[in-house]
């Protein structure tokens, strides 16, 4: 199977990873169309006999990055911190259903690493090759991503959360 | 035992993740049966864990778009395809992705040389000034296609076929023999009940043998698709329809063209 071929199977991921990643279903295909557009036309820059799949992961990770920052101007002032504290103060604990909500409140960089580890089952290793980032780093995002999380589904400030731990 | 041997919070993830060894897995489990908190917490990692799972695993299933289907037919056929559809959902500008468009998966194909958007320009003036043209669109009809076919391959000096496009609602109405850049051109028209008007500019390119991607351009309100297949350049113009819709009548004309 040549590395067409095994792109090409690699979408139903891709679509699982940008649908967990930028939430609706549109903006998600949209992203698997971009990457898709941008693996075909660097395939060549891919090395035979590496990791496809991670390579694949990477060209997302790099065409979102540079949609975030394209739209980031307008939207950076609502992503951080007091979210977490306003959703607290209402005190109704988010429930499963709202997970993908309580997905897209993480910071960016932490939503990839825990998507790239649970969705993909990649091991950390994998990770840090595919975002480009120090395998320390990996662990960090990870554990607070699953911290802020927790702290979301609980309904929980983070504040608390730190305490607690 | 925690004493000893201090958990740490990688572990713990690596834990929770089930990447850790077995050794320290028991070490870990060991120490969380003391700590009611912290067992609560993993617990609630890996609850997330399937929740994630079971809330997104489901795209995996769930059918292809129709601009990521694969496609029956050669597989460079849905690359293509698969590239355009892009561009229209993502309404690129031609410029701004010319450093990339002309590569392809089939490694000795060059990505530099002519692009082809002298002829999307030229194609669009074409269509600009023929397709309103009410007593003289062509200048043979389309009752006298095979002379049309015969008259324009030897002009061009290449077979030329003429698509049909009737399955998505337009019908022949006939060519005619045009200037282009390095030598003659063919133009042949085609008309929906509607009277929309669709032009499909054929030149050869003798300069190279080379095929492209389906690109789009515009020029003033002139819709172009267009490709190279060989020596033979296409490009297909309309003003009246969507950008979809030319779309998908570039790419039956395309099928047509490489049956």
């Amino acid at each position: 199977m040549n590395e067409g071929e095994r792109l090409v199977e690699l979408i139903p991921r891709l679509r699982r990873y940008a649908r967990a990643l930028v939430g609706d279903r549109a903006s998600a295909d949209d992203l698997v169309q971009d990457t898709l557009e941008r693996a075909w036309a660097k395939l060549h820059l891919y090395r035979r006999g590496t990791d496809l799949r991670a390579w694949l992961f990477t060209v997302m990770h790099n065409v979102h990055v540079n949609k975030v920052r394209a739209t980031r101007a307008t939207e950076t002032l609502e992503d951080e911190m007091p979210e977490l504290a306003q959703r607290a103060a209402q005190g109704d604990a988010l429930m499963v259903r709202d997970l993908d909500r309580a997905i897209a409140r993480l910071p960016d960089e932490q939503r990839s690493v825990l998507l790239l580890v649970t969705l993909e089952d990649m091991s950390y290793d994998e990770v840090a090759r595919t975002l480009g980032i120090p395998i320390g780093t990996v662990m960090s995002r990870l554990s607070r991503a699953r911290d802020k999380l927790r702290a979301m589904m609980l309904g929980q400030a983070s504040a608390k959360l730190k305490v607690v731990k | 035992m925690s004493d000893e041997t201090p958990i740490n919070d990688a572990e713990l993830q690596a834990y929770v993740d089930g990447r850790l060894g077995e050794e320290r897995s028991q070490v870990v489990q060991a120490w969380l049966a003391t700590r009611p908190e912290d067992a609560e917490r993993v617990a609630m990692y890996r609850r997330l864990g399937e929740e994630l799972r079971r809330a997104y695993d489901p795209v995996l299933d769930e059918p292809l778009p129709e601009w990521l289907a694969v496609r029956g037919g050669p597989r460079r056929r849905w690359l293509r395809f698969a590239r355009v559809a892009g561009w229209v959902a993502l309404g690129i500008a031609i410029g701004a992705v010319a450093g990339w468009e002309a590569r392809d998966v089939r490694p000795g194909v060059s990505a530099r040389g002519d692009t082809g958007e002298t002829m999307a320009r030229r194609a669009a003036v074409a269509h600009a000034v023929y397709s309103p043209e009410v007593r003289h669109p062509v200048e043979v009809g389309a009752d006298q296609e095979a002379h049309l076919v015969a008259w324009l391959s030897k002009r061009l000096g290449t077979q030329v076929r003429v698509p049909k496009l009737d399955a998505v609602g337009y019908s022949l109405v006939g060519g005619r023999l045009l200037p282009g850049e390095n030598g003659p051109v063919a133009h042949f028209m085609y008309q929906s009940n509607q009277g929309s008007r669709i032009t499909l500019y054929v030149r050869t390119n003798a300069a190279t043998n080379r095929e492209t991607a389906f690109r789009y351009a515009r020029e003033g309100n002139v819709s172009v698709f267009y490709w190279v297949d060989g020596k033979v350049g296409y490009a297909l113009s309309s003003a009246d329809i969507s950008k979809e819709t030319l779309l998908s009548v570039a790419e039956l004309t395309y099928q047509q063209l490489n049956p």
